[in-house]
Formats: C-alpha cells, structure tokens, sequence
C-alpha cells in the first residue's frame, strides 16, 4: 500500500518538525515528508511533484496560507490535494475563508498529536 | 469616513481583572500541550525584576492593540527548545529564537481565543525576537501593562501584555 507523501508548510522550522514528529506518534505510517517556509516555496514544491496532503500554517511572511490555498487550487494538478490549515488564528473568519476555497479543516496550535490523528487519519484513509 | 474602511474598524477591547489569570491559564496551557510541562508560580512575583536575554514578542492589532511579550535567560530558551524538539541535547542555534517566538504565538493566540470580542478581531503579527538583556522597551503610546511571572524548571520566564490605552 502507498505510504502518503505530504507537505508541510510553516515558516518556523521548529514547528514543521514538531507537525511531522505529531504525525508519527499519531501512528500515520508517512512516505516522504517535505517542507516548505511560505506559500511561495511551498507552490514550488507543489509544481515539483504531487502530494497526498498538506498541513499548512496561515500567518507567514512572503505569502501567508490563505494564498497558497487560492494558488494552489488554480494548479491543475493539485486542484484535488486535501488542505488542512494548522493554525493560532482562532479567528472564525480566517478558518471559514480557508474553509471556503478548499481547505478540509483545520487544526489549531497548540495541538496534540490526537488532535493531529483525529484531522489526518479520515483524510489518509479517503486516499487509500 | 470611506465605508470600506469603516466596516474594519474594531471596537476596542478593554482589560479588566479577569485577564491576568487568563493569560497565566493560555501561557500554561501551551506549555502542557506542547511541552508536556507544568508550569509554577513564581514565587515573591511583585519583588522580582522583570529579566532574561531572550526576548520573543508578537504584536496585537484591530480590538486590542499591543504586544505579548515571554523573556526568560538564553538557558532557559535553550531547555525549551530542546523540550519541543523532544531531543534536549541536539538542539541547533537557530531553533532556540524560533521554539521561543512560536510558543510566545500560540500563548497570544490561545489568550486572545479566550478573551469574548478578540477571536475574529484581533490580528497577530508575525513574531520577533531580541537576545541580550542591555536593552529597554520604551513604548510611545501610553500602554497598560499585564504582567505573570512563571518558572520553567524552577528557571522565572515571564509573560507580559503590554496594552496600548
């Protein structure tokens, strides 16, 4: 069975690290974890090659994850791959305006791994 | 005024007495979370000088203007860091300014969730830190100030809310 292949973009380093330590202890059997900084690189990163799901953080500098998601979704190749914003915005708006252009949900920081499962886990088993 | 302009408007927030235990319950909370740690109560808080050479702060913009400031000493940084990395011992430079700024976002975020009125209306910047402790923070704006002294490890880390009046 195909292990996932999934994004992670957030502009600390730190906690692209601690999402994908979550994911493991979570018990997701991963593939290839990349990471990207912003939204820009990780819009590269999505033009390199597809990806199965991408956690993205919303407020980074150079372009924050509102406007990946609208970039990403005029990429027809990855117009399909399941969002999920992980996020300290508690702001209804932010969440409904992710929401409403494609994202699948969200997680908000702090997190625990469960809370990472209990988001991921229906999406990965979508996909297989 | 131009109605689009207008709508963004917030109105302000003001602090009252409910607050600090707030920001000493989201400041906890994270660390619990994300560190698996409890935090205590500095002791003799209102004796103590406000210390340390690491500084991360966040600003606060629209229902409440300001910034939610942690300091605590580079050690204590460094403990941190490797705490949320899960490997205290391999930890590089870089990461300790970044664990700090990140959990000084999530304890302004979680602090802002519980407060009614700045949920959807209070934007966070995008966080800072400053290492050194010869500096002074002098605000221009007339600013109330919110202040909880905890420990990490038996190390003081404080947190402080600066509110522009």
């Amino acid at each position: 069975m195909k292990r996932p292949r999934i994004l992670i973009v957030d502009d600390s380093s730190v906690m692209r690290k601690i999402v994908e330590r979550s994911l493991r202890q979570a018990g997701l059997d991963l593939g290839e974890v990349v990471e990207a900084g912003n939204g820009i690189e990780a819009l590269t990163a999505v033009r390199e090659g597809v990806f199965d799901l991408i956690l993205s953080d919303i407020n980074m500098p150079a372009m924050d994850g509102i406007e990946f998601l609208r970039e990403l979704r005029t990429i027809e190749e990855a117009k399909g791959t399941p969002v999920v914003m992980v996020t300290t915005e508690g702001s209804e708006s932010r969440v409904v305006e992710a929401l409403s252009i494609g994202a699948k949900g969200y997680i908000r920081k702090p997190f625990t791994p469960d809370q990472i499962k209990e988001r991921v886990s229906p999406i990965l088993e979508v996909m297989r | 005024m131009n109605p689009v302009v207008a709508s963004k408007v917030q109105a302000p927030v003001r602090p009252d007495a409910t607050w600090t235990p707030l920001l000493e319950i989201s400041s906890k909370e994270v660390f619990q979370i994300m560190l698996q740690t409890e935090l205590s109560n500095l002791p003799f808080v209102g004796e103590q000088r406000i210390s340390g050479d690491t500084t991360a702060m966040v600003g606060l913009a629209g229902a409440l203007r300001g910034v939610l400031s942690i300091r605590c000493n580079s050690r204590t940084a460094e403990r941190i860091a490797g705490r949320m990395l899960g490997s205290e011992e391999d930890v590089h430079p870089s990461e300790v300014p970044d664990a700090l700024a990140e959990i000084c976002n999530m304890v302004a975020g979680n602090f802002k969730a519980k407060i009614a009125g700045l949920v959807d209306n209070c934007m966070l910047s995008v966080p800072t830190v400053i290492r050194g402790d010869d500096y002074e923070l002098v605000t221009i704006a007339d600013v109330e100030l919110i202040t909880v002294g905890l420990t990490y490890e038996e190390s003081p880390i404080w947190f402080c809310l600066a509110i522009h009046r």
